[in-house]
């Protein structure tokens, strides 16, 4: 069954009871709200995410809920609540969609640790895998929206997982965050696509959520090879541009920017090093969304 | 739904059954053991046990992640052990590793699967200012940098306001004695440190067994607030469990170190929920001498009352009860931490502080 399945009515009923598991990847989140704006994004983003029965073991608890004060009328604020605690102070009301999915990501980062979690999107061809690491506003999601309209699989937008055991990437094919001009660039690229209602003046500007391909959400607990490690930058001026780049000098860019390496200790170092050693690593630089996505099918042609 | 931490308990006590446990009652379980910080302890039993088969995969990952996080801690640990090892080389008094330091660094069977990575030590108070002079010139730092609480600290506390080091964010409380001057029991540093025991191989040492024990009792009992709830007492029963295991004259140095060192009332707590939530071996002789550290009835009665709320809490527990038992062990503890021409004016500026704080943001 999956979340589509249900009719809007049953879906709202459900999520303001006694909560609704729902798979992503290997995880199984059971989110609790009544925000009629999650309740929607959850309907329209979500829907081809399988639903799990009650009896099911959630790994994440998550609600989103009013405060108990005045704010809960004035000015209104959300909170999310993991665990039954509210680890980051409430956001404005209208950010409540926004705020599950980066607390959601929160929540894996902090209670996960037997995968490597790097901080990167990552696309499937072929059963090899591209990850995407990069700063935000690098343009990596406008990128990985782009290479999932044009063949390639959505494994994950923000949390890359490696598997320490097997040295695979596991997806979770959750949304992916379109922010500012990416919005309009993707409905312009794939009108086809879904994007949820847009959500301004959050900390990262205004911010709109992909819904993930129906293809991708089936497949997600397909892992694949990491093939390739793609540093991408966007800039507005300038021809397509790429160079490889060293495995010494990739490992300490890349280990620099992992929240969980150093936790993972030993185990974290071997996994890494023997990522970076089958991994080709390249800089990339493009302007214009189509050459890029080119460059990337010639990735797997040559392959 | 069960939201008391009654599965938690019996996890603690009996791990071999876990094995029998079904996804909900693991759902709850796994996120009690989270609250809890026990998680990792729950790992740790149940490889002892051998009950890992027929445990879901994905519940396996949640106990999987509390070991790589309980060992993560305890290489910290020893790091920043061995940091404050150089740190202080020519520093000549004693330095005391207390609580999950020196357990570590012992390995002894309570800090199997424990979460703990700050460091807290013991010096002598003449050497406390050398202590914190050297740290500082090895990137320790502090971090409450408010006048007041500096003062406070340093007038009225049992230790230095906590330093942290700049690189590794790590935190060390250097103690002068182990409860704080202003309250009503006085423990007296000298006896712990003419105890305290070499930590072999390295410069440092540690606490006797029983005053060990002691210290415990004392920080979760009498200066603590159980914040930490059931792992104050998991801690305890591994303290007792073990000792009276290895020593044989434990019990007898237990409760002549208790009268010795004005510590028999946060020792008959101890002794009291360790025994009835967890069932440790005290014997009976123990049992029956402790109840003259037994405080009058309607504090006993009324202790025994918030405690058990507050212990067996489940994650989301939010009731009247619960509320007013939290609120009373936190009166409680500041009670027993300063007098009241003290106390009053601390909270009052404390409160202020808050009241300012939030005015601004």
């Amino acid at each position: 069954m999956k979340i589509s399945d249900l009719t809007p009515a049953r879906l709202r009923e459900r999520l303001a009871g006694d909560g609704l598991k729902f798979q992503t990847g290997p995880f199984v989140v059971r989110l609790q709200t009544s925000l009629a704006t999650v309740v929607e994004g959850l309907g329209i983003l979500y829907g081809e995410f399988p639903l799990l029965p009650d009896e099911e073991f959630a790994d994440f608890h998550i609600s989103l809920r009013l405060p108990r004060t005045l704010r809960r009328w004035i000015r209104p604020q959300v909170i999310y609540s993991y665990n039954g605690e509210s680890p980051f102070p409430p956001l404005p009301c209208t950010q409540a969609f926004p705020f599950f999915e980066t607390g959601l990501n929160w929540s894996i980062y902090s209670e996960v640790f037997n995968y490597l979690i790097i901080h990167a999107a990552a696309v499937e061809r072929g059963g090899h895998a591209a990850i995407l690491p990069a700063p935000p506003g690098s343009g990596k999601s406008t990128l990985t929206a782009g290479l999932i309209h044009r063949g390639w699989r959505l494994l994950t937008d923000e949390l890359t997982l490696v598997s320490l055991s097997t040295k695979r990437v596991v997806p979770l094919a959750r949304p992916i965050s379109l922010k500012n001009q990416a919005i309009d660039i993707i409905q312009q690229f794939a009108p086809s696509s879904v994007i949820a209602a847009k959500c301004c003046n959050t900390a990262k500007g205004t911010v709109a959520y992909l819904r993930p391909p129906a293809e991708s959400v089936a497949r997600m607990l397909e892992p694949s090879i990491p093939r390739w490690l793609i540093y991408p930058q966007f800039s507005s001026n300038g021809d397509l541009s790429f160079s490889a780049l060293g495995k010494a000098a990739t490992f300490s860019r890349l280990a620099d920017g992992l929240v969980n390496y150093t936790v993972l200790g030993s185990a974290g170092f071997d996994l890494l090093t023997s990522l970076i050693d089958e991994l080709d690593c390249y800089e990339f630089t493009y302007s214009d969304l189509g050459e890029a996505i080119a460059w990337f099918d010639r990735l797997v042609e040559c392959d | 739904m069960d939201y008391s931490n009654d599965l938690l308990i019996r996890a603690l006590m009996a791990p071999s059954q876990l094995s029998n446990y079904g996804s909900l009652q693991w759902d709850t379980l796994i996120r009690q053991g989270k609250r809890n910080g026990l998680l990792g302890r729950i790992q740790v039993l149940m490889k002892e046990h051998q009950s890992f088969s027929g445990v879901p995969s994905r519940v396996l990952a949640h106990l999987e992640s509390a070991r790589i996080i309980a060992e993560n801690e305890q290489r910290v640990m020893r790091w920043e052990i061995n940091r404050i090892c150089r740190a202080l080389e020519d520093i000549e008094a004693p330095v005391v590793l207390l609580k999950g330091a020196a357990y570590v660094m012992l390995e002894l069977p309570v800090a199997r699967g424990r979460f703990s990575s700050d460091v807290d030590i013991l010096v002598p108070k003449v050497s406390i200012a050398n202590v914190e002079k050297a740290l500082i010139d090895h990137g320790w730092r502090h971090i409450k940098v408010d006048d007041y609480d500096q003062f406070f600290y340093r007038r009225w506390s049992h230790e230095l306001p906590p330093l942290q080091h700049r690189d590794r964010g790590t935190i060390v409380d250097v103690h002068h004695t182990i409860l704080p001057p202003t309250g009503r029991l006085h423990p007296d540093p000298e006896k712990l440190l003419a105890a305290s025991m070499p930590l072999t191989g390295t410069k440092f040492s540690v606490l006797a067994p029983a005053d060990m024990v002691l210290h415990s009792a004392a920080h979760a009992f009498q200066d603590g607030d159980l914040t930490r709830g059931l792992r104050d007492v998991v801690d305890m029963d591994d303290l007792l469990s073990h000792f009276s295991a290895t020593y044989s004259s434990f019990w007898e140095q237990l409760a002549y170190r208790a009268d010795e060192l004005e510590l028999s009332r946060p020792l008959y707590y101890a002794l009291r929920y360790s025994k009835f939530y967890l069932q440790t071996p005290v014997p009976a002789c123990v049992s029956e001498h402790s109840k003259a550290w037994r405080p009058a009835w309607p504090a006993s009665y009324l202790m025994d009352a918030i405690v058990d709320r507050v212990i067996t809490a489940g994650p989301w527990d939010k009731d009247l009860i619960l509320k007013i038992s939290r609120r009373l062990l936190y009166a409680r503890a500041h009670w027993l931490r300063m007098r009241p021409h003290l106390l009053i004016p601390h909270l009052l500026r404390k409160a202020l502080r808050r009241y300012r704080a939030e005015g601004v943001a």
